[in-house]
Parts: structure tokens; sequence; C-alpha cells
């Protein structure tokens, strides 16, 4: 009898931490979902963003954002007789789970674009998924230009898969331009570089290293950190004894946070400077007071500051989200209203229907589609990059971020 | 400048946070031979018990001399609530069952400790604040120590010394010991074995807690995935000290910690090595280390060789 109530327990334990576990990658995908109704026929743009966990900031402005964009368009009727519907999946920033979410997206026939993801490596394990379905996806915020440009963009360019777009810059013009202001307007010279071996990062780390050799800065040290750990100390002291007087951190703000203000602790009192990744508001919070001077690039001119973005700004507080639309609320905007262009395109050449192979033709509109969004005009190069180059420094300031210069990078 | 003394007051501050939870892992598997993967999760509990009491119970702008005894008990509270929970409905019915069924017990526990707080904890889906403790860094010669590591470099060698002398000198730490030798004959003796167990849960997981304050002075920010890695390294800990022996994984700990800090600022210089010498390595050579241990003393450091055990 014993036995059997062990038993009995054991397998209601085990149950129940499946459950939870399942309900932890569930739940936040059906939310928001909810955008609009009425009659004629239903799009779905996808969203695949980290939704938990320490990216969630982030992921879910994104998400907020392409639901705003589909929302507007409903209420506009912008295109006769389509209502657009977000689903949103959350990857947690890992690869695996933004594979699983493409499949899932592939297999709903109403999909015909998806916003995401997030993180380059995850983007690198979706990218073929959705190719071969001719699905068009469009990333807010990757930035690794192998993404587009191939694995050997630095020789050669081609581009790989035809449906994958992007709104955001890349790190082969983020790191470069980081490293000119830190070098030319910043007046440093000593810069100590810190990646997470992630593809962003390391990314980021190098093209920036680069430029800053090539400028005439001096590398004093590289490191590696281990994204799982929240203790930088070692790196810390190595940085202090250095005598770097700025250190460049490829990476996301969960690290760069700790990492910042361990770095501050051990007693070096110099700026930490990084890409788009570590522009949140959850950056200042996690590097505390003596953060202030830290610096971050990111893609754009500052949202607030655009003409265009007003009314984005304005419409998105009027609806009421939770979160804020984070770092890359404009970008996923207008992510999203470029796919719905692309389906406006396709319907309106169509006779005002959807065709059978709307994924192709909505893949193939995009090339040329062309607007002015949230972030200024929006449209496509030949390899799918975004053709706005524009980027702006923000620098940490009391509890904000504050834009100290926007500029566009010619390349080099 | 020599960074050689920074970098071992850095492995051993990590170390000895490794060391407190690794108590944990010790005395259970001592007493009852089961590894509590759950121990990590116990952990991560304890410091969102020390949060809660400071964001919801206490007021606003309380002093944080008063406020850290308070989430120090607090954590306690909470983390020897769980594992006590924990044993009493999760382990103590599999006490005969064969040994996989409580390890994977104890995993699934884990999951869903991390999940429930994951979605009932207000804020917990992304990392949460911790408070910290007032005043600047202290020098002492070329050395920092942050104000946060003050917390842990008092209470881990108080806590060890509680500690030894509770089961050395103490009627219910000889039960301890005797149950640990033999649980039937401890049991033929008169030592009431369930409540010895229990105990043992307890303790473990009142140190985890004391763990988990330090944790969250130190790094500021407390998530609901905390545990997990923190206590596999303090697993390694507990089996590189002698899983079994309470010094040991405390000296597990301090290893542990100080061979990471070093590898991180040393094996970079080794000429040809400099790839391999980045703090993202330095997992690896802790490992590296593990497994030389075990190759030449494979009860770990401090254990004793016992047939029918480890």
């Amino acid at each position: 009898m014993r036995q059997r109530s062990l038993i009995a327990i054991t397998a209601a334990l085990a149950a129940g931490a499946l459950t939870l576990t399942a309900c932890g990658s569930r739940d936040s995908g059906d939310k928001g979902s909810d955008s609009g109704n009425g009659g004629g026929t239903t799009v779905v743009i996808g969203v695949d963003a980290p939704l938990t966990g320490d990216l969630s900031a982030l992921g879910l402005g994104i998400r907020n954002s392409v639901d705003l964009a589909a929302k507007q368009a409903n209420k506009k009727n912008y295109v006769k007789g389509v209502t657009f519907k977000i689903e949103a999946a959350d990857d947690q920033a890992q690869p695996s789970s933004g594979q699983s979410n493409a499949t899932k997206f592939v297999g709903n026939k109403d999909v015909l674009g998806v916003v995401g993801p997030l993180n380059s490596s995850v983007a690198q394990s979706m990218q073929k998924v959705f190719d071969d379905a001719k699905l068009v996806e469009v990333s807010p915020a990757n930035t690794n230009p192998a993404l587009t440009q191939g694995d050997d963009w630095q020789k050669s360019k081609t581009r790989a898969y035809k449906s994958y777009f992007r709104t955001a810059t890349t790190d082969a013009i983020q790191g470069p331009f980081a490293a000119q202001y830190v070098y030319k307007k910043a007046k440093k010279t000593k810069a100590f570089i810190i990646d997470d071996k992630k593809t962003y990062g390391a990314g980021l780390a190098a093209t920036f290293t680069d430029e800053f050799k090539k400028l005439g800065g001096k590398i004093v040290g590289t490191e590696h950190i281990n994204p799982d750990t929240k203790d930088f100390s070692a790196v810390a002291t190595k940085v202090k004894n250095s005598g770097a007087q700025v250190v460049y951190y490829g990476g996301e703000y969960p690290q760069a946070g700790p990492l910042s203000k361990q770095i501050k602790a051990a007693g070096a009192k110099v700026p930490l400077v990084g890409g788009d990744g570590i522009y949140a508001d959850d950056f200042i919070k996690l590097a505390g007071a003596k953060g202030a001077g830290d610096l971050a690039t990111s893609v754009g001119a500052p949202v607030e500051t655009l003409p265009s973005a007003k009314e984005f700004v304005a419409n998105y507080k009027a609806a009421g989200y939770k979160e804020a639309y984070a770092a890359y609320g404009g970008y996923s905007y207008d992510s999203a209203w470029s796919i719905i262009e692309a389906v406006k395109k396709v319907v309106d050449d169509n006779g005002g229907k959807l065709p059978d192979d709307a994924r192709a033709k909505v893949t193939a509109a995009m090339q040329n589609v062309s607007f002015d969004g949230v972030t200024g005009k929006v449209s496509f190069d030949e390899y799918g990059d975004a053709t706005n180059k524009q980027l702006t420094v923000y620098s940490v300031n009391g509890n904000a971020w504050k834009a100290v210069d926007s500029g566009t990078y010619n390349g080099s | 400048m020599n960074e050689l003394p920074q970098q071992l007051v850095n492995g051993l501050l990590l170390g000895s946070m490794y060391g407190l939870v690794a108590i944990g892992y010790t005395m259970v598997y001592g007493i009852v031979q089961l590894i509590n993967f759950a121990h990590g999760e116990i952990f991560m509990t304890g410091a969102f018990g020390a949060l809660t009491v400071y964001a919801y119970v206490l007021p606003d702008g309380t002093s944080m001399w008063v406020a850290l005894p308070l989430m120090l008990i607090g954590a306690i509270l909470v983390a020897v609530t769980v594992a006590v929970g924990a044993e009493r409905f999760a382990y103590r019915p599999l006490r005969s069952a064969p040994r996989l069924a409580p390890l994977i017990t104890a995993i699934g526990l884990s999951l869903a400790l991390q999940q429930a707080v994951w979605a009932w904890y207000p804020g917990a889906k992304s990392a949460r604040t911790f408070p910290s403790i007032p005043g600047g860094p202290f020098e002492i010669g070329n050395v920092t120590i942050q104000t946060g590591d003050i917390f842990l470099v008092a209470a881990a060698p108080l806590s060890m010394g509680i500690l030894a002398y509770f089961v050395m000198r103490t009627r219910t730490g000889r039960g301890m010991q005797a149950t640990a030798q033999d649980p039937d004959t401890a049991k033929l003796m008169g030592v009431n074995t369930d409540r010895i167990i229990v105990i043992a849960f307890a303790l473990g997981a009142t140190f985890a807690a004391v763990g988990s304050v330090a944790y969250g002075l130190k790094y500021g920010q407390i998530d609901f995935r905390m545990g997990f890695i923190l206590g596999l390294k303090a697993f390694t800990a507990a089996v590189l000290g002698g899983i079994g022996n309470i010094y040991g994984a405390m000296l597990g700990g301090l290893v542990l910690g100080v061979a990471e800090a070093l590898s991180t600022a040393y094996i970079a210089d080794i000429p040809g090595m400099d790839k391999f010498g980045s703090q993202s390595w330095a997992d690896v050579w802790a490992f590296v280390l593990l497994i030389l241990v075990l190759l030449f003393r494979p009860q770990g450091l401090l254990g004793e060789r016992v047939a029918d055990r480890a």
C-alpha cells in the first residue's frame, strides 16, 4: 500500500513539474493576440522574441509594438478585407526554441510574415526554416552581418536567405561607429575588449576591435565571459590592472550591468561601452549608481526625437501596454508595418484577394517595400538589410539613457 | 601591479559561497545517500524569501543594518520550509525505493520550484534587484573587498564554526554522525532517524539561505535560475572536498572558487594558451581540477574511504 502511494506522489510531482515547465513556454504565447476582428481574411503576423527570462524587457517591447502595428492597420482598414492578428511565441533567447517556434509558424497557413527574433544566434537557427517555406521574416534587432551577407561577408557578400530582412543596422556598422566615437570624440586610446562569445556579442566586439586598431588605438586586453555566471570579479581585476581607459563589451544588458558594476567596484573608473544590446533601462538598474557615464550605441536616431515617431509613442501610450516599447519598439513597429505593406501590395495586385501562393508573393513584394516609418525611411537593399544606416550614441545620465551623438557611419 | 592577492580574494569569496551551498549537498548525502538536486533551488527560494522581507514586509527606507538580520531570518524560514516540505512529501515516501527514484524526484522538484517562482513571484520573470549595503569598498593593501562581501567574509567562517560545534558537541549532532555511519544500528540504539534526517535537510537549507543572502548582496540581483548553475558548482565542490564530509564541502568550495579565479587571471599568460584563458574557460579548468583530484583521491580531498558508499 505504502509503496503505491509513493509512486502516486512521485508521479504527481513529476507531472506537476512538467506541467509547470510547459506553462513556462506556452503562457505568454497566446496573450495580446486579439487585435481587432471583423470579416474577410485573417492574416497572422508571427512574433518571435524572448518574452520571459533575462531579455524579456526587450522582447515584450517587440511583441507589443507589433501588436500595435496590427491594431493600427485594422483600425485604418489599411488592407481592405484583411484583418491582421498577431501570434507571439517565446524563444527565451535560445536558438532551439526559436527553431521550433519557426516550425510552428510555418505550419500555420495564416501566418504570412514573422517579426523577430531579437538575438542573432536565434535568427541563425530560424532562417532556413522560414526560407524553405518562403515565409518572410523581418528582424527588428539582429545586427550580425553574416545573417544577410553570408559568413564570408568581409570578403565577398552573398545573400543566403531571400526571405530574411531586417530593419536594424548591422554590427559591421555599429562596432566601427562606436570605435570612432570612443577614439575620436571621447579621446580614449586604450581599450579592454570583453564579449560573451554569442553571435551578436562576438561579432560586435570583433568589428569594434578592427576599427579601433585601425584608428591607432591600443587593445590592452581581451576577455570572454560566460553568460551563465554573475561573478565577473576575476575579469574586473584584470581590467583594473590593464590600465584600460575604456571597456568595450559585446553582449547584452543582463551581463553588461553586473559587469559594469563589478569593474567599477574593483577600482577601475572607466566607462563601459556596448551596443544596442545594453541599451535598455534594465542596464541602468543593474549597473547601479556608478554606471553613470557608460555608453551604448543603438541603431537609428532616438525614436522620441523623430517627428514620425511621435505618433507611435502616443499610440503606444494610448494602447496601455504594461511594458515599455524598449530599444526595439520603433523597429518592431516598422518591421510589422513592412509586412503589412507587402501584404497590401500582394492583395491589391490580386484584385483584392490573397493569392494561393501568398507567402512567396509577400516575400517578393518585401524587397520593394518603401515607406516612412517610425524610425525614418524603411526600405531594404539587395541583401535584405535596412537602407537606413543611422546610429546614435547614448550615455547613462542619472536614471535614463541620454542621446549624446547621432550620425551615419560611412564605411571604411 | 601584482594582481595575485586580489584574485585570491576574489576566488576565496566566490568559494565560500560555493562552500555554504555545498554543505547542504554533503549533509544530506552523508545521511541518506541522496543527491538533492533541488538544493540549488532551495538556495534560490531563500534569496526570494529575503527579498520578500525587504520589499514587502519592512517599511521603505529601513536601514540595511536593521533589515539584514530580518532578511536573513526570512531567507532561512523560507528555505527551511521548502527543504523540510520536500523531505516530508517528496523524499521520505521514497526512502526505501531504489536510489534513482528520489534522484529523479529531486530533478523534478528542482524544475517545479524554478517554475513556481517564475510564475508566481511578482516581477520574477526577469531579474529582481536585491538591496545592497551602503558604504564604499574596503581597501587592505592593494586588495579591495566590496561592501556586499563583508557579509560573506563574516558569515561563512561563523556558520562553519557553529556547524562544527553542533555536529561534534551536541547530542543531536552525535545522533547525526551515528545515523550517517549506520542508520539501522543508530535506530536500534534509540536515535530517531526520521528526525535526524529532517534536521539534516533543515541545516543544509539554513546554510544555503545564508549563502543566498550573500549572493544577493554580492551581485545586487537575483532571479529564478540563479540556483541552477550555483547548485551544480556547489555539488562539484562537495564532491571535490569529499561528499559526506562537512569540512570537505567548505574546502572543496574554496578550492573551486580559487581555481576559477586563478585560471581566469593566469592561464592566458602561459605561452600558447591565450585562447583557453578567458573567464568562459574557467569552468573547464575547474572540472579538469576535479577530475585530477578524483583520479588520485577518488574519495575527494577530505573524504574517507568507505567501502559501500561514495
